[in-house]
């Protein structure tokens, strides 16, 4: 009943018919996709019969300096399966990414954790604004160069 | 189902956002600088001259024996307090079983636990309203000196910097037999002190 962890060549595989130059990089557990094609992998990562994946686990980020990494976990409850998606955002001053709010309401507070402590937009959100630091709070702490 | 956009969610207003921000920046700004502890018994010494009982004498072993803890576990110190008012350690031995869940019944608060700037407006607004006389039992690292937090950005280095400390607790969290030692030394602070002198001023916080 364990979980199995899909490749990322072979999801890769099954994207590259429908949406061609989506996906990037392709790890042993993950796939990274271009920023601009998040919105429609991610729809057709939950929706397609191929895939659904009706949870997200998490939705997480990770500051490499040269760029950021917006950092999805998925599950699928049907088919047993997870997968990771990554998104790389260059730019510090106004690093964006389309939300994925309107297909799992959890990347709500999530998504809102990522934009208080690393300062990462996510277009489309329904509530965009600090949830664990308050209103006027100078920066986002965990990045990098934060003090 | 309707679209997530059409259903009514329990969002604050961002007015009321922006001013608690800038009630805790506020407050921030004003605490550069621990609060001086209530020490002015210690000068004292023991009083002379009067073998009778004095008022002050009946009115601090009544309130030493009748301490009413406020409800306020921040972390897991906390549990050391449930742990403390639980029935293997029993904290009704010394007439503080019963933790008030209001300040106005509470006559001590035991700050357990890592004290956030967000929380800080908070723990300030109880003790304000707590009634006089009124003690305050920092305990653990993190109650004391912000502990393993004491650099971060949102965490206070210290309640003394919000409100003013009688008794410190070190500890990791502290044991409930730390947390009683310290009890039992603030009831001799209570013995000790002058019912009527030493009172401290904190300015308003709104």
């Amino acid at each position: 009943m364990g979980l199995k962890a899909l490749a990322g060549a072979e999801v890769a595989g099954k994207l590259a018919t429908a949406l061609p130059g989506a996906v990037t990089e392709s790890g042993a557990a993950s796939i990274t996709v271009d920023s601009k094609a998040l919105a429609s992998v991610m729809r057709v990562l939950k929706e397609s019969p191929e895939f659904e994946f009706n949870y997200l686990n998490s939705v997480t980020a990770a500051d490499y300096i040269e760029y950021f990494e917006v950092v999805y976990h998925l599950t699928s409850m049907k088919k047993k399966q997870t997968l990771t998606v990554k998104v790389k955002v260059s730019g510090r001053e106004n690093p964006r990414v389309p939300s994925v709010t309107h297909l799992w309401q959890g990347a709500d507070y999530q998504e809102r954790e990522v934009y208080d402590l690393m300062g990462i937009h996510f277009d489309g959100h329904p509530n965009l604004k600090r949830i664990a630091l308050w209103e006027g709070f100078k920066g986002h702490p965990l990045r990098r160069d934060f003090l | 189902m309707p679209a997530y956009d059409q259903l009514i969610l329990p969002y604050s207003s961002a007015d009321a956002d922006i001013e608690e921000g800038k009630l805790i920046e506020d407050l921030i700004a004003r605490s550069r600088s621990p609060i001086p502890d209530p020490d002015a018994w210690l000068s004292g010494g023991p009083r002379a001259g009067i073998v009778l009982t004095t008022v002050d004498q009946a009115l601090g072993w009544a309130r030493s024996r009748s301490l009413w803890p406020m409800l306020f576990g921040l972390a897991c110190c906390a549990f050391e307090m449930m742990a403390a008012a639980g029935n293997r350690w029993d904290i009704s031995r010394f007439g503080m079983e019963i933790f008030r869940p209001s300040p106005r019944q509470a006559d001590m608060m035991i700050v357990a636990g890592t004290l956030t700037w967000k929380m800080a407006p908070a723990v300030r607004r109880l003790y304000d309203q707590m009634a006089e006389p009124k003690w305050v039992l920092a305990m653990g690292a993190c109650a004391i000196s912000g502990g393993t937090f004491s650099e971060s950005y949102a965490v206070v280095p210290g309640v003394n910097r919000v409100i003013p400390v009688d008794v410190y607790v070190p500890g990791c969290p502290p044991r409930p037999e730390g947390l009683y030692y310290g009890l039992m030394e603030l009831h001799q602070k209570i013995q000790k002190a002058d019912s009527l002198k030493g009172k401290l001023h904190l300015p308003r916080l709104d």
